[in-house]
């Protein structure tokens, strides 16, 4: 029930992008199509998950006991930079075809702030569960890292599909490249607020 | 280019929302208001200029290969300090802007000036194009913040200009793209062909 409650949650409701304003960055760079949308959001569901798992891990087991949650920031951003260059020489030498379909995007994960953000999130904010407010465990926040992810996927492929369409239309001169881009998130955006008090 | 120049230039020119569109997520997320528009703004502003400092000051002794993990030590450390000290003496406006503090560290324009101007300009250089980049930003959140509190609550940095309430949804989160977008398209009708 749980699980289910953070999933909904995290992918409609407190949409990461559409919502929480986390990952704005690749969500209006890596939109144009919908074939790069799906490859940026493949990786960071993969990279989101790992990083969070292992932020977690340090922050309960190292960083609390020590004393030392002051350097939560410069800990959880070099430990999510050395695992995107560790994931790259990985999967370049296990898995290429992998590589090549997610290679370019995956430098560019260090420094989308929606991976940094989650791992934050999960360790700073406190959930609440029908009623109790609590901090999530190991396994719940790897769904929540997984269930943001799916969001930031869904938000981006669909937002890729929108400017394929739009590529084709007349914009006129001020509005053309960001600013209707941002204009059909706020659209997007004000959708999405359909789902909230779901949860 | 004389310094002043620099500064000039980072407000108008090279403006890191409009023109360069960097950093975008605290440009959405946290310009609810005016006041917290400028207050990201400012915290940005003290740990770009200060990262530009030290960046241009060190660049000649970090080897090229590891640059960008040593540029974001840099940054991540100043945003520590930045955090602690809001943590301690502004804890209202720390509570409001919350997870796009540390964020900083992974704000585009930070590490952007440090890699296109730090690395390669002297420390009064790289100062100066720092605190035109950061006045520069401050200056468009605090136009988004004012913009969206004034139509979101009908307020004015915290002034109640009328009976009633505004219309919500810039407050939220549409409101935030709507007026960006708008906003963009019109400095775009304004500056057509003079940038």
């Amino acid at each position: 029930m749980v699980i289910l409650l953070i999933l909904v949650s995290a992918i409609f409701v407190n949409n990461i992008v559409l919502s929480q304003f986390l990952g704005i960055c690749p969500f209006l760079g890596v939109s144009k199509q919908v074939n790069t949308a799906v490859g940026m959001s493949l990786a960071v569901t993969f990279v989101m998950a790992l990083a969070t798992c292992v932020t977690w891990l340090l922050q309960t087991y190292v960083l609390v006991p020590l004393n030392m949650v002051y350097m939560q920031t410069v800990t959880f951003i070099l430990v999510i930079a050395g695992l995107v260059q560790m994931v790259e020489i990985i999967l370049k030498k296990i898995s290429p075809a992998l590589y090549q379909s997610l290679g370019i995007f995956l430098p560019l994960i260090t420094t989308n702030c929606a991976v940094l953000g989650v791992a934050l999130m999960v360790v700073q904010k406190q959930f609440s569960f029908g009623g109790e407010a609590r901090m999530l465990n190991l396994g719940e926040s790897v769904v929540f890292a997984v269930a943001s992810a799916i969001g930031f996927g869904l938000a981006i492929v669909l937002f890729a599909a929108i400017r394929e369409q739009l590529q084709l239309s007349e914009v006129p001169k001020p509005f053309r490249g960001i600013p209707i881009a941002l204009i059909t998130a706020g659209i997007m955006a004000l959708a999405f607020m359909g789902f909230s008090g779901m949860v | 280019m004389k310094p002043i120049d620099l500064i000039k230039k980072g407000i108008i020119k090279d403006n890191p929302t409009f023109v360069l569109v960097l950093g975008m997520c605290p440009t959405l997320g946290t310009t609810t208001s005016a006041l917290n528009g400028m207050g990201m703004g400012l915290a940005t502003l003290v740990v770009l200029t200060l990262s530009n400092i030290v960046i241009s000051a060190t660049a000649r002794f970090i080897p090229d290969k590891v640059r960008i993990p040593s540029y974001i030590v840099i940054i991540s450390a100043f945003v520590t300090i930045i955090q602690l000290l809001m943590q301690a003496y502004l804890p209202s406006l720390y509570e409001t802007l919350g997870l796009f503090i540390p964020l900083i560290v992974v704000n585009c324009i930070v590490l952007g000036r440090a890699e296109a101007f730090a690395n390669k300009n002297t420390m009064l250089d790289s100062a100066c194009d720092g605190l035109g980049i950061g006045l520069g930003f401050t200056l468009s959140l605090t136009v988004i913040g004012l913009i969206r509190e004034l139509l979101g609550s009908g307020t004015l940095f915290g002034m109640n200009l009328w009976n009633g309430d505004g219309i919500l949804v810039f407050i939220l989160a549409p409101g935030a793209f709507l007026v960006l977008g708008l906003l963009m398209a019109l400095f775009n009708k304004l500056t057509q062909g003079r940038i």
